[in-house]
């Protein structure tokens, strides 16, 4: 395949940024779209130019650290994959290819197509946990039976890999599916219930500080989540919430 | 060579663990806040290390280069990890999981740390599930099991195909809970370039962030490897692409011996590779084996069919078909160990009944795991003469709520759905069981200087078992490590803030930017990859699957040569001072090219076949590994010297066995 691709270029977080045009050829559709990039990146080398800077890991679409807005779409075309599992084959020969970096005010570009999540970091030291220190002493494990349907639920919520598709596909750059899988995971859990209250309280205080925006319910978040992560936790994160503040001292 | 100490407290082996506990010293509350520790690494080893540390009271700075703690490499493992709960009563028990743990590693690994392994491990369990762990669970609300390879219980516990995930996603919490009350300073984004010894101690590091290229000291009072493996030194594995081996590297540059670096885990169920572009590989979760049967066609004919596409594997009638593992190992079937399955699968194709264009895959194939599932699933629903229909149907959805992640992972890399169809599997680079070694306290052969996890080498033997890296990662963090630190930190008390100002660090520091300003001032021509893909390709085909003298002396010498030509001709753009992510790379390729032939070395110094090292020279009649215990039931540690990975000196730490019988390992 031969494809022309448009590649947002930035060299740090106060430079303007601009798309920058770069033609590649002999790409095989079996090719995943980070190696495609690689095969960009290795030419620009050999020819004294400077490669694209991207970030990447774990390329099986569970680290959450690869993150392209391609032609318009969160990790591209497809449903419920990384930029990593993303394949040529989903593109046409002879097809112009648009790249850009998540834009959001809270994820500042660090180089070209890498952003700054931190925030989620923050978010999560916020109250994404159980206040539980290491011992050998806590109770059996199967002390407190879970409902298989609350372990499951908790489980899926607890599938988010952090990497910030939500945010970037939203219209307001809202943080909501993001924060509402901690919540939920732990809210539906026996073991989050003690700082229920709390958790939910700071989470969505820390989400308002680091500068993301208001959800509007539209629900492109959920359409372009890698995990799919549904939109159900934003309502029980709602919930939480309101029932949280009218009980808060 | 001198002999090496492994420390291991003496005693009946059920109370070694305690008694040593009993024994250590510890550091008054108060003055835990006078020290500081540093850890490197934010997988489950790192960050479980790094929370525990700040809970009891220590200061702790903990480093990780890629953009958050959450995105280690522990977060792609997949199937499970093995506790000794005997909660399915099938007879399992702290002793079972320690026999099984030290058959499984080919009688290479030391009883006292294996037998506490198995202990600590139902301690990790109740540990996780408080934390909020999702575990999967039954109808009744408790905690499901599968079972891995290598054993004949169920004792493994999962959350779906992303155990690793969630057991990461846990510790990263109690990580984020100690970063909020500030007790943990995190350094996202920074990469370890150098050890800094102060008076024969570990007393801090030279890291770099990556995002502005400054070149910084970290000073502190120990120093806690939680870096992972060194599969990447194969180019192709199913590490991620940052995994690396140079803050291992260079602590062992610095001192600290490396332990059977020759040690490599070659997983059976792995997507096969497409095409030189290739940058990694997939692993598919060994817990598919408890579903899936591997075969290849027992006919040369229908082998050539499949590969030009004129039959589908499933119009194979099953008397055409060669289950081999079943047919060699009747008693543990497709459930045999990863070594054994790998080796089963190579021969096969070795012999030529490879399935896929280049040869080198067999199948993996569910459908009579559907069919199965689906019988009980319709007699549940009390569905009487069930369709063949209702049977696909009912047993697909079982198959699903199972691996259903799996299954799509596989589906988008290869554009196979394996539910109509076989997966295609070939071995890959996989886990490193090799690495730092360390006492019974994970301590190093440098005071103050700590590995666990995957970094260090102690308690896999030859061969891992399912299950098991995530079970010693979260052990030497939670609840290793946090008391025997102790033992060596309990003298420090009165020592004060470590110093940063000051000639260790200077020269460390000076050295660090002398290699990075050689990679961005030499003028080469070719990338990092390059030397990379040549070291890799030299690595698999000789110090691989198997191994023999004359393929391990001319890759040593192929290493040094591409070694030679990495320095003189590697190119790297950009600059020092900025993100440069091949600066990066180049940085990790360098110390891989040393690793490479000290495995190699490794390889060729131990003259039997145990576990995953697999010697041609030294195998039974039937092709099993034959090992040699008289001469080489010993840990092989090696010296760094001379600026020259080939001039590392051996030392042996003597394996004893008081409690197991050394026996040639059967799953027949």
């Amino acid at each position: 395949m031969n494809l022309t691709l448009k590649i947002w270029r930035q060299n740090g977080p106060n430079d303007k940024g601009r798309m920058e045009t770069y033609p590649v050829s002999d790409i095989s559709p079996d090719m995943s779209f980070l190696e495609m990039i690689d095969v960009l990146n290795d030419a620009l080398i050999r020819d004294g130019k400077d490669p694209v800077a991207f970030d990447h890991d774990c390329r099986e679409g569970i680290c959450g650290m690869c993150s392209m807005y391609i032609n318009g779409e969160a990790h591209g075309p497809g449903r419920q994959i990384t930029t990593c599992q993303l394949h040529m084959r989903s593109f046409k020969d002879g097809e112009t290819i648009y790249i850009e970096p998540w834009r959001a005010a809270a994820f500042p570009v660090v180089k070209d197509l890498a952003v700054d999540r931190s925030a989620f970091d923050r978010i999560i030291q916020a109250g994404g946990y159980v206040s539980v220190n290491t011992s050998g002493n806590t109770q059996d494990a199967n002390a407190i039976p879970v409902p298989k349907a609350d372990a499951d639920a908790a489980f899926d919520a607890a599938t988010c890999i952090g990497c910030g598709a939500c945010v970037a596909t939203c219209k307001n750059a809202s943080a909501m599916l993001f924060v509402s899988a901690k919540v939920s995971q732990l809210s539906l859990l026996p073991q989050g219930q003690p700082e229920k209250n709390e958790r939910v309280l700071n989470m969505v205080n820390q989400m308002d500080l680091e500068g993301f925006g208001n959800c509007t319910n539209t629900g492109a978040c959920e359409v372009e989540c890698p995990k799919g992560i549904s939109l159900e936790n934003i309502a029980r994160m709602n919930r939480d919430y309101l029932a949280a503040s009218v009980t808060a001292d | 060579m001198s002999l090496l100490d492994p420390k291991i407290p003496k005693g009946p082996l059920e109370s070694k663990w305690t008694s040593h506990k009993n024994n250590i010293r510890l550091v008054n509350p108060a003055n835990k806040r006078l020290i500081d520790v540093i850890v490197v690494g934010t997988g489950l080893a790192g960050s479980s290390a790094a929370a525990s540390f700040a809970e009891m009271g220590y200061n702790v700075k903990a480093f990780c280069f890629q953009d958050s703690p959450r995105r280690a490499h522990s977060i792609a493992a997949q199937g499970g990890i093995n506790a000794a709960k005997n909660y399915q009563n099938d007879g399992d028990s702290t002793y079972r999981l320690f026999y099984d743990t030290i058959k499984g590693g080919d009688y290479r690994s030391r009883e006292g740390n294996v037998y506490r392994l198995a202990e600590v491990s139902a301690n990790i369990i109740d540990q996780c599930v408080a934390q909020g762990v999702p575990f999967a669970r039954d109808y009744g609300g408790l905690l499901d099991n599968r079972s891995f390879g290598g054993v004949l219980v169920s004792r493994t516990f999962y959350a779906k195909g992303q155990t690793g995930q969630q057991l990461l996603l846990g510790a990263y919490s109690a990580l984020s809970r100690q970063i909020s009350k500030g007790k943990v300073t995190m350094y996202n984004r920074h990469e370890m370039m150098d050890l800094v010894l102060v008076d024969g101690k570990a007393r801090g590091i030279i890291a770099r962030n990556l995002v502005t290229g400054e070149v910084e000291r970290h000073g502190a009072h120990a120093v806690v490897l939680c870096t992972g493996g060194y599969g990447n030194v194969f180019y192709l594995s199913t590490n991620a692409m940052g995994s690396n081996v140079s803050a291992a590297w260079k602590a062992h540059r610095k001192g600290a011996y490396m332990a059977n670096p020759c040690f490599t885990q070659i997983h059976p169920t792995c997507i096969p590779v497409s095409g030189d572009y290739q940058s990694k590989l997939t692993l598919m979760s060994e817990s598919l084996r408890n579903d899936g049967r591997i075969w290849v066609p027992k006919h040369m004919e229908d082998v050539k069919a499949i590969r030009e596409g004129k039959i589908k594997p499933r119009e194979i009638p099953e008397d055409r078909r060669d289950y081999y593992l079943e047919r060699r190992y009747p008693s543990f079937g497709n459930l045999v160990p990863r070594d054994v399955a790998s080796r089963a699968a190579k021969e096969r194709c070795d012999e030529g009944f490879g399935v896929n264009a280049t040869g080198q895959a067999v199948f993996l194939d569910f459908a009579s795991a559907i069919e199965r599932y689906g019988k009980t699933e319709a007699h549940i629903k009390g569905l009487h003469n069930p369709s063949k229909e209702d049977i696909q149907k009912l047993g697909k959805d079982v198959v699903k709520s199972k691996y259903g992640n799996l299954f799509q992972m596989y589906e988008k890399i290869t554009d196979d759905n394996p539910y109509e169809t076989p997966m295609k599997i070939y071995p890959a680079v996989h886990y490193t069981m090799g690495g730092i070694w360390v006492d019974y306290n994970l301590m190093t052969t440098i005071p103050g200087l700590y590995a666990a996890g995957e970094a260090n080498f102690s308690d896999h033997g030859a061969n891992r078992l399912g299950a098991s890296a995530l079970m010693q990662g979260l052990a030497d963090g939670y609840f290793v490590l946090p008391y025997t630190i102790g033992e060596f930190l309990a003298d420090d008390i009165r020592t004060g803030a470590i110093s940063t100002d000051t000639p260790e660090f200077a020269e460390a520091e000076s050295a660090v930017r002398n290699q990075l300003e050689h990679f961005i001032n030499n003028k080469g021509s070719k990338p990092v990859d390059d030397f990379h893909r040549r070291l890799g390709k030299v690595m698999w085909d000789k110090c691989g699957m198997a191994r023999n003298e004359q393929g391990l002396r001319s890759a040593i010498e192929e290493i040094r040569a591409i070694r030679e030509d990495f320095y003189a001709n590697v190119r790297v753009p950009g600059k020092l001072n900025e993100f440069n992510p091949e600066l990066e790379k180049a940085a990790r390729v360098a110390d891989f090219l040393e690793l490479g032939e000290l495995m190699c070395i490794d390889a060729l110094t131990r003259n039997e076949s145990c576990g995953g090292h697999f010697r041609e020279e030294y195998q039974t009649e039937e092709g099993e590994a034959l090992r040699d215990d008289e001469n080489f039931a010993f840990v092989s540690a090696w010296e760094y010297k001379e600026n020259d990975p080939g001039k590392a000196v051996l030392h042996k730490e003597e394996l004893m066995f008081e409690n197991v019988e050394l026996k040639q390992r059967s799953y027949k």
